[in-house]
């Protein structure tokens, strides 16, 4: 089981007032967010309610148009001209694993390490074995992505986020690409990662996975924060209409 | 992919219409050969033609003539030219993936430019400007001066005879200019066909934009058009015969001078024909045993 995290622990990613528009069609607005370090929350709501461009704003896979975001309390204004140097601390797992297919899984693992981190060959093919054994393939470490199955790609990918060793983990609908048999062994890749104390944002309908893991689980609809709660009240007493109406469809 | 499996190739089962086809073919070929042997009564004269690749000298000594200095000229021109192309095709499709305005202008202009002149225009253009304004105001003809004076054999192996060093230049220049426009086109298709989530992929564990285009998205990007890119080579080795127009002397400059001097005009181009053809086809095969390989690895 997972501990709670106390209040006063710092805020690992703030988000205050955050807008952002496609052209004409504003996809958040005024989204407020705070998770604290170590803290696990899970983010979910209807297709299209702004869930990954929300979590994509805060590694600067996108740009937003108003408030702010800070990171660890620094402003990610402060890094416009070096994204990248957000990205190496902020470690994202996205839905169709996006592994690099001209690379086998080890030197998938080893990318990051070597080209931002500038480490050595040596020492990051110990640290890519290491977490590929936290995922547990390190079996696999010298195939193709093309030659896994999607549940261990996603474990590869995983372990290529933590390589970098960041400080927080976003994952944008890790599991919804997978066979359900695969699902469970990315799930408990990322249980494991929380009870390591990790923080992590997780776009999932993993309702399960938010019951046991989850401190928090926040509800977007149409843009907005609808409703912001820990998974017992969340699950059993939702505030909002439109909540209802989602965990309805979903449970 | 739609191909055989290796060591299983479909049986070709000749129909009517193709046996139709190859006696027509056949009465065709009779026919030329009869009109070539006995009513044309043309005179084959392979041997004149031949001793302009080489001949012995008083001493005995082989001594390589014009024709395949015009060869081995050939075979610089394409092998320089390919390098050469391939770098400023590189840079070209670097500058119009750029998320910068002008780059993508500059670079686009100049493709457009490229590809819709004909290549004997921008030939003539490109001669003229190059050799005579720019190679002056950017210094490169006292490069140039310097090569052909250099007497290390590093230089006469890479240049050949000192005495066309600016000859053999000029066409490498002109050519790779011109190829490259057509090399940048195939490898920008190669980038824009690697998809968002590898580029997303790399910039996700903390690459920069220079590094994800480094070694994520390039190297999937020229394996991808690694064909195309043969073909263009292939091209390229048949474009150094329209730089004889500037009289660059590679080998169809040579074939039209023995040609001339010696009249054998079938006899020298059909050589010289065979020449081109046993390197482009030499290039293709290659390339199939490239894609082949390929094939198999995924
Ligand atoms: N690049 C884009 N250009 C224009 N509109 C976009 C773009 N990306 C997303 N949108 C729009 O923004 C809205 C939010 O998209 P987003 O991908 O964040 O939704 P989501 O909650 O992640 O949905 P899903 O569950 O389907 O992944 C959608 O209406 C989408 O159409
Ligand atoms: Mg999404």
């Amino acid at each position: 089981m997972v501990d709670a995290v106390s209040p006063d622990r710092p805020l690992a990613v703030e988000l205050r007032g955050v807008c952002k528009w496609y052209d004409e069609f504003q996809a958040l607005k005024d989204i407020d967010l705070q998770v604290r370090q170590g803290e696990r929350t899970v983010v979910c709501g209807p297709s299209g309610s702004g869930k990954s461009t929300m979590i994509r704003c805060i590694n600067r896979l996108e740009e937003h148009h108003g408030g702010e975001i800070r990171i660890n309390g620094e402003s990610v204004e402060l890094y416009e001209a070096r994204p990248h140097l957000i990205r190496q601390r902020v470690g994202m797992v996205f839905q169709q694993f996006n592994l690099f297919s001209h690379m086998t899984v080890v030197e998938n693992c080893c990318l990051g390490p070597i080209k931002a981190l500038k480490l050595g060959r040596a020492e990051a093919r110990e640290r890519a074995m290491h977490y590929l054994e936290k995922v547990r393939i390190p079996e696999q470490a010298d195939k193709y992505p093309s030659q896994l199955s999607g549940g261990q790609q996603q474990r590869v990918a995983i372990a290529r986020a933590l390589c970098m060793s960041p400080q927080i983990m976003l994952f944008d609908e890790p599991t919804s690409a997978l066979d359900p048999e695969m699902i469970q062994e990315v799930l408990e890749a990322m249980i494991a990662l929380a009870e390591d104390g990790m923080t992590m944002i997780c776009v999932t309908h993993e309702m399960g996975f938010a019951r046991t893991v989850a401190d928090s689980v926040v509800f977007m609809d149409r843009g907005e924060i609808v409703e912001q709660a820990p998974p017992s009240e969340f699950f059993t007493a939702p505030r909002s209409e439109r909540t209802r109406a989602f965990l309805d469809k979903i449970l | 992919m739609s191909a055989g499996r290796p060591g299983q190739r479909a049986r070709w089962r000749p129909g009517a219409v193709d046996w139709l086809l190859l006696v027509g073919l056949a009465v065709f070929a009779g026919y030329v050969y009869y009109q070539l042997r006995h009513v044309l009564v043309y005179r084959w004269d392979w041997q004149s033609v031949l001793q302009f690749f080489a001949y012995r000298d008083e001493a005995g000594e082989w001594q390589q003539n014009l024709l395949l200095a015009g060869l081995e000229a050939t075979l610089r021109i394409a092998i320089f030219s390919a390098i050469l192309s391939l770098v400023l095709g590189l840079v070209l499709a670097l500058m119009r993936v750029s998320s910068r305005l002008w780059p993508r202008m500059v670079a686009r202009t100049y493709v457009e430019l490229v590809r819709n002149t004909p290549p004997l225009v921008f030939l003539f253009i490109f001669y003229f400007f190059i050799s005579a304004q720019l190679f002056p105001v950017l210094g490169i003809d006292r490069v140039i001066a310097a090569l052909a004076e250099s007497d290390s054999a590093l230089v006469l192996w890479l240049l050949g005879d000192p005495r066309l060093v600016e000859n053999l230049v000029v066409g490498i220049l002109c050519l790779s200019c011109f190829e490259a426009a057509y090399v940048s086109e195939v490898l920008r298709a190669g980038i824009e066909s690697v998809g968002k989530d590898q580029r997303e992929g790399a910039l996700a564990v903390g690459l920069t934009g220079t590094q994800t285009m480094w070694h994520v998205v390039l190297p999937q990007a020229v394996r991808i058009v690694i064909p195309a890119l043969v073909g263009q080579l292939i091209t390229l080795v048949k474009d150094t015969s329209i730089m004889s127009i500037i009289s660059i002397q590679e080998l169809a400059f040579s074939a039209q001078e023995v040609a001339v001097s010696t009249d054998r005009v079938f006899e020298v181009w059909i050589l010289v024909a065979l020449i081109y053809f046993v390197i482009c086809y030499a290039l293709s095969a290659l390339s199939r045993r490239l894609e082949l390989r390929r094939a198999v690895g995924r």
